[in-house]
């Protein structure tokens, strides 16, 4: 039902107790100088946190930035939550640093895409425009 | 998919969804809206403003909480001003409400002003009905208050409450224009500060001055003292917001709310549809009589009102 005129909306937030936040800070204004939405929920969620807020907020994107090794039981609560709760129309990205078996892997659990620490900012907004245009295809 | 039904039981997902479609403000959703309108009119709307940082979002979570512990289900709409640049924007009036987001009484929502005048979206006004059909006793909206936003807010709300931090620029932020006239409950916060003492004394000065009281027979402003950070004061805040409900609905103030807020809500409709066909005849009409004027065929009066009567005839 979003008609096109309606911005993209992205929820941005980082999982876990590692990190600060000034990366997801300039990731955001590189959104909204795009002319996107971006909700930011701040940091040190727990994934119940994160995909509360991602429901109620209705996003489209849920951007999930992780500094750690630890993220793959972090991002599979999320996108397990997702689903038990009914909300698989929302698209998840991760950000960060990460190997590339990872990569792999968290794409096959369901992650959309991966953006890593380098990325520039047309980069991030191209990813974005994609993920919610393939998912309107869907 | 029907999204009504779900909304009328109370369940998050089409709450959420539909919260959206309101704010595209699609044609294809004024059905359903049309339908949840029939619902509303039991939630009580309080509107919170206040400059920038004064603490709005923080105490916002506190009072929903206030509410919430009390068996109340509390709606929050926390209104954040787009990019006049780009349209889009950042919410992050949610990261102060951390503490209550898994409440399972509360629900919170971020809205962006989307370029509407005054602060108050179309959407923002729909998400209200949409609220208060899927059952929320009280709903809470949060905008920034700079210049015309606080007028807007009295013609959204049952209770307008102007939240000022201690010492943030003074007595003259209390000045600010129309600030004392819109208020019904004034709150200074961060009373942990040792400020705002005579915060609180500077507001109760003011409003005593005639020319400066906001005469309503029965209801006179109150000043509160709230400390987020120490969550105190809320007690008195929620228990002053019911007071004036009932005040509200004992001396009939409420019916002449309800008509301004009904007729703010035409209006703006009313005036947002003769923009959109405005800017339909830009290359039609609007170029034709812009051509006519520069060649001094018709003044500039006469053109507006052929303008006006070539958009009524359609
Ligand atoms: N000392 C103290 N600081 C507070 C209190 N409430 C809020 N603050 C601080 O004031 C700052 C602004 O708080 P917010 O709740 O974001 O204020 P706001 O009015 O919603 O701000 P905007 O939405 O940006 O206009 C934050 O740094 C808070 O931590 C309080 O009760 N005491
Ligand atoms: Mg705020």
């Amino acid at each position: 039902m979003k008609n096109a005129a309606a911005p993209i909306r992205v929820m941005m937030t980082k999982l876990g107790l590692d990190g600060h936040d000034r990366g997801v800070k300039i990731v955001a204004r590189v959104l909204r100088d795009a002319g996107i939405d971006v909700i930011y929920a701040g940091l040190h969620r727990s994934p119940e946190e994160v995909v509360t807020a991602a429901i109620q907020e209705d996003v489209d994107v849920l951007g999930v930035s992780l500094l750690s090794g630890a993220h793959m039981p972090l991002f599979g609560r999320v996108l397990d939550l997702l689903k038990e709760r009914n909300a698989l129309h929302i698209t998840v990205v991760g950000g960060g640093l990460m190997p590339d078996e990872d990569v792999a892997k968290l794409k096959e659990m369901g992650v959309a895409d991966i953006m890593r620490q380098d990325s520039t900012p047309e980069q991030i907004v191209a990813t974005i425009r994609r993920v919610v245009a393939e998912r309107s295809d869907a | 998919m029907d999204l009504v039904p779900g909304v009328l039981r109370g369940e998050t997902v089409p709450i959420a969804r539909l919260l959206s479609c309101a704010e595209a403000a699609d044609d294809a959703s004024r059905p359903a809206l049309a339908r949840i309108f029939e619902h509303t009119g039991k939630a009580h709307v309080v509107g919170i403003t206040g400059v920038p940082g004064s603490g709005k979002s923080t105490l916002t979570a506190v009072l929903a909480e206030e509410f919430a512990n009390s068996g109340r289900k509390v709606g929050i709409i926390a209104v954040d001003p787009s990019s006049p640049f780009s349209g889009g924007s950042i919410l992050g009036d949610r990261i102060r409400m951390a503490d209550i987001a898994m409440n399972p009484n509360v629900f919170i929502r971020s809205m962006a002003t989307r370029g509407a005048m005054g602060g108050l979206s179309r959407g923002c006004l729909d998400a209200v009905d949409i609220l208060d059909a899927a059952g929320f006793d009280i709903i809470l909206i949060e905008t920034v208050g700079v210049g015309q936003d606080e007028i807007e807010i009295v013609q959204a709300a049952h209770t307008v409450i102007v939240a000022s931090a201690p010492g943030l620029g003074d007595e003259i932020q209390a000045i600010k224009a129309g600030i004392l006239e819109i208020a019904d409950i004034h709150i200074v916060t961060k009373c942990d500060r040792s400020d705002s003492n005579r915060t609180i004394l500077e507001l109760k000065g003011m409003l005593k001055m005639g020319d400066l009281t906001k005469f309503v027979e029965g209801w006179e402003p109150k000043v509160i003292g709230t400390s987020s950070l120490r969550r105190e004061g809320f007690e008195e805040l929620a228990a002053t917001i019911d007071r004036h409900r009932s005040y509200l609905e004992t001396s009939g103030e409420i019916v002449k709310r309800r008509r301004k807020i009904s007729e703010t809500r035409m209006l703006k409709i009313a005036e947002s549809l003769v923009r959109k066909r405005f800017y339909e005849e830009r290359l039609g009409s609007i170029s034709e009589l812009c051509g006519q004027m520069e060649r001094k065929k018709i003044a500039p009066d006469a053109a507006a009102r052929q303008l006006l009567a070539r958009i009524n005839g359609e």
